[in-house]
C-alpha cells in the first residue's frame, strides 16, 4: 500500500463521522432549527452503539442502537425547542451537557471493554485493484451509508416536494403555516433525522474508528460538524467537499509532523475553524445567488391561534 | 400557568438544596478516631488511565485500613476555579488528608492549604509546597529507558513512532530517554514524533498512529491516555507500548509492555504517617525502585529481548543504569552541562526543554 493511498484511506475515515453528523444537522437547520446538541447526541450514540454491539456482537445492531439513542435525545430537544418554543440555542447547549453526562453514566461499566471493529467490504478482484481498489471497494458500511445519505439528501432537498416544504419551513415558517403545512411537525421530523445521523456518527466512532468506549471520546467532533454546516453554506455538495477538506487537514498535519516539516501543529488543529470563518466572510462579501443561511434559522415559531 | 409551574419548580429545588445542606451540617461526627481522606481527580475514575490508577490506590487504602478511614472522591474536577471550590469543600467536610491528583490544581491547593493549616495536602506532579502541602510524582522517564531499549531491538525498520500530547518537560524527557536508550542498541535509530495537542482524543490518537505507521514506523509509543494507538498497532500487525495502565486487552498481539502508574505504596505510607502523627511536608519523586511506576509483563518479544528488558529494569532500580547518564549531547552536538556528577540532576530532567542528538525534529514553539 503506497503512502498516497494510505493517506487517502485515513482521510476518508476521519471525514466520515463529520459528514454523518453534519448531514443530519444540515437537514435540521434547513428546516430552521439550530440544534447545538450535536456533540451530546454523538456521545450518546457512541455509548449506546458500543453497548449494543458489545452485548450482541453485531455492528449493525450497535449502529441501530446509536441511531435510536440519537433520535431519543433529539426528541427531547424537539419537545423543548419546538413543542414548548424554548430558545433553541439554550436548549441545544443543554442537550450537549445532558448528553455528555448521560453518556458517562451509561458508559461507566463499558470502559475498558473491547469489541471487534466493523468489518470492511471485500470484493474478490475489485478490492485488490491497485490504488483505487481499497478506496472504492474496501470501506466499512458506514462510509457507503454516509455517501448514500448525502446523495439522498441532495436529491430530496433539490428535487422533491418534501424538500421544498422543508426549505419553506426553514425560510418562512409563517407562509408555510398559512399554506396549511404543519411547521412544528416538519421541524420535529427534521430534528429527529438530525438526531439519528448524529447518533450514527457517534456509533461510527465506537464501532469502526476506534472500537472501544471512553468518556468524552467525540472530543469536539460535534462542534466541528456544526462548523462544517456553516462552512458548506447549507449545501449538500459543499458539505461533502468540506468534510473531505476538514478530514484532510487533520490527517495531513499529522503526516507533516511525522515527516518533520516543522509545521506548528496547534495552528493546523485550529485550521478547520479558521477556514469556516474565512468562508463566512467570503459568503457575506460575494452573496450573489449563493446560498446563505435559512432565513428563519434559530427562530422559534408559534402559530397564532 | 407557566409561571406557576416555574415558581413551584424553583421552590422545590430551593427546599431540596436547603434540606441537603442541613443534612450535611447535622451529620454527626462518625467516630472521632476515623481519618477522613479526600481525593480529587481530573478525569472520570473510569478513564482506564491516569485517574483510574489514582482511584486504585484509594481502594487499596480502604482495603488496608478498613473502618479506620473514610474516603471521599470527586471526579472530573476541571483545573481552575472549580478545583479550588472542590478542594475547599473537602477540607470543610472534615477531611484531614487530601490528595489532589493533577498538575493544574497547584495554585488551588496552595490557596486552600493556607486557609486550613491543620489539613494535610498531597499534590501530584506539582512543585509548590507549604508546611502542610507535599508534592509527589513518578519518574516516568525510567520506564521510557526500558521501552527505548526494547523498541530498538524489536524495530525491523529502525523507526520508532512517538505520539506526544503537549511538549511539556515530562513528555520531552520521555522522548529523550527513549532515544538515548535506543541509540545504545542501534546508533542509527530514527524517531518520528507527532503531537496531537490533547491528553485524550481517541480518534486523533488513532490517526496519528496510522500516519506514523504509514511513514515507516513499526513500533509505536504514546504519551497520551487512550488505547486507540494500541488498537491500530494490533490491527496493522506491529508493536506498541501501553501508557498509564496495562493495555494488553486492546493489543494482545501488539503490546510489548506498558508503563503502569502505581500510587498505592505511597498513598498507604502517607495515610500511615498521618495516623502516626509524623506526617511532614516533603517532595517525593519515585520510580521503579520504589514501585511508583511499574512495567506491565514483557510480551510479544523474543526471550533475549525479554531478558535485556528485565536487566535494564533491574539496573535502573539498583541505580547502576542512569537514564540520563553523561555525556549527553543536544541536537547541535553540544554537550549538556552535567549538574548531577555523572548524570543530569533532577532539576534538569524536570525542566527538560531540548532534544538530544539524533532526533531530527524541532520542539513545537521553540
Amino acid at each position: 500500500m503506497g503512502l498516497f493511498e494510505a493517506i487517502l484511506l485515513s482521510i476518508i475515515t476521519a471525514s466520515t463521522p463529520l459528514l454523518l453528523a453534519a448531514s443530519g444537522e444540515l437537514i435540521a437547520e434547513r428546516a430552521g432549527v439550530l440544534n447545538l446538541g450535536v456533540e451530546g447526541m454523538m456521545l450518546i450514540g457512541a455509548v449506546c452503539g458500543f453497548a449494543g454491539a458489545w452485548a450482541t456482537g453485531s455492528t449493525a445492531i450497535g449502529a441501530l442502537c446509536g441511531i435510536v439513542a440519537g433520535v431519543a435525545l433529539a426528541a427531547l430537544f424537539a419537545l423543548a425547542a419546538i413543542g414548548l418554543a424554548i430558545n433553541q440555542v439554550a436548549a441545544g447547549l443543554a442537550l450537549t451537557i445532558l448528553g455528555t453526562g448521560l453518556a458517562g453514566l451509561i458508559g461507566a461499566p463499558l470502559v475498558g471493554e473491547n469489541i471487534a471493529a466493523a468489518p470492511h467490504l471485500w470484493l474478490p478482484g475489485l478490492t485488490d485493484l491497485p490504488l483505487i481498489g481499497k478506496l472504492l471497494f474496501g470501506q466499512d458500511a458506514f462510509v457507503y451509508l454516509a455517501i448514500g445519505l448525502m446523495v439522498g439528501i441532495a436529491y430530496v432537498l433539490a428535487r422533491t416536494r418534501t424538500g421544498l416544504i422543508l426549505r419553506a419551513v426553514g425560510d418562512d415558517p409563517a407562509s408555510a403555516h398559512a399554506l396549511g403545512y404543519n411547521v412544528a411537525a416538519v421541524r420535529t421530523l427534521a430534528v429527529l433525522f438530525g438526531g439519528g445521523c448524529a447518533g450514527l456518527a457517534g456509533a461510527y466512532l465506537t464501532l469502526a474508528y476506534t472500537p472501544f468506549y471512553a468518556p468524552g471520546m467525540t472530543a469536539g467532533r460535534g462542534w466541528i460538524a456544526l462548523a462544517l454546516v456553516v462552512f458548506a453554506s447549507w449545501r449538500p455538495g459543499r458539505l461533502v467537499a468540506g468534510a473531505a477538506l476538514f478530514g484532510a487537514v487533520s490527517i495531513l498535519q499529522l503526516h507533516a509532523q511525522a515527516f518533520g516539516l516543522g509545521v506548528p501543529s496547534q495552528l493546523m488543529s485550529a485550521l478547520p475553524y479558521l477556514a469556516t470563518v474565512v468562508v463566512l466572510v467570503l459568503i457575506s462579501r460575494i452573496r450573489r445567488g449563493g446560498s446563505v443561511a435559512p432565513a428563519a434559522l434559530g427562530t422559534t415559531f408559534v402559530p397564532e391561534r | 400557568m407557566n409561571k406557576a409551574i416555574m415558581a413551584a419548580a424553583l421552590i422545590l429545588t430551593a427546599s431540596c438544596a436547603a434540606l441537603s445542606a442541613a443534612n450535611a451540617q447535622d451529620k454527626p461526627e462518625t467516630k472521632p478516631d476515623k481519618l477522613k481522606i479526600g481525593f480529587v481527580y481530573v478525569g472520570p475514575v473510569g478513564d482506564f488511565g491516569w485517574s483510574y490508577q489514582h482511584d486504585q490506590a484509594r481502594q487499596a487504602i480502604v482495603k488496608e485500613f478498613g473502618d479506620k478511614v473514610e474516603t471521599t472522591f470527586l471526579e472530573k474536577v476541571s483545573e481552575g476555579p472549580d478545583a479550588e471550590r472542590s478542594i475547599e469543600q473537602l477540607a470543610r467536610a472534615g477531611n484531614k488528608l487530601i490528595f489532589a491528583t493533577s498538575f493544574g490544581y497547584m495554585d488551588s491547593v496552595i490557596k486552600v492549604a493556607k486557609k486550613y493549616p491543620t489539613v494535610k495536602f498531597e499534590h501530584a506532579t506539582g512543585y509548590k509546597r507549604e508546611p502542610n502541602v507535599s508534592t509527589y510524582a513518578g519518574r516516568f522517564y525510567e520506564g521510557r529507558t526500558i521501552e527505548g531499549t526494547i523498541a530498538a531491538k524489536i524495530s525491523k525498520k529502525g523507526v520508532i513512532g512517538y505520539i506526544g500530547s503537549f511538549p511539556v518537560p515530562e513528555v520531552i524527557s520521555g522522548i529523550n530517554a527513549t532515544m538515548l536508550a535506543a541509540q545504545k542498541i542501534n546508533p542509527n535509530i530514527k524517531i518520528k514524533i507527532v503531537w496531537v495537542n490533547s491528553w485524550f482524543n481517541p480518534g486523533k490518537e488513532a490517526d496519528a498512529a496510522k500516519a506514523l505507521i504509514d511513514q515507516g514506523a513499526d513500533v509505536i509509543m504514546q504519551h497520551t491516555d487512550s488505547a486507540a494507538a494500541m488498537q491500530i498497532a494490533n490491527e496493522r500487525g506491529i508493536h506498541a507500548f501501553g501508557q498509564d495502565s496495562d493495555m494488553i486487552k486492546f493489543g494482545p498481539k501488539a503490546q510489548l509492555t506498558a508503563i503502569v502508574n502505581n500510587w498505592t505504596p505511597y498513598y498507604v505510607s502517607r495515610v500511615k504517617a498521618v495516623m502516626d502523627g509524623n506526617w511532614a511536608s516533603q517532595d517525593v519523586w519515585e520510580g521503579l525502585k520504589d514501585k511508583m511506576i511499574e512495567m506491565a509483563p514483557y510480551t510479544n518479544m523474543p526471550d533475549d529481548v525479554k531478558q535485556l528488558a528485565a536487566d535494564t529494569e533491574a539496573g535502573i532500580s539498583a541505580g547502576t543504569i542512569k537514564p540520563f547518564a553523561c555525556p549527553i549531547l543536544d541536537q547541535e552536538g553540544k554537550e549538556v552541562e552535567c549538574k548531577g556528577g555523572d548524570h543530569l540532576d533532577d532539576g534538569q530532567i524536570r525542566g527538560m526543554n531540548f532534544y538530544v542528538k539524533g532526533i531530527d525534529d524541532k520542539i513545537p514553539g521553540k
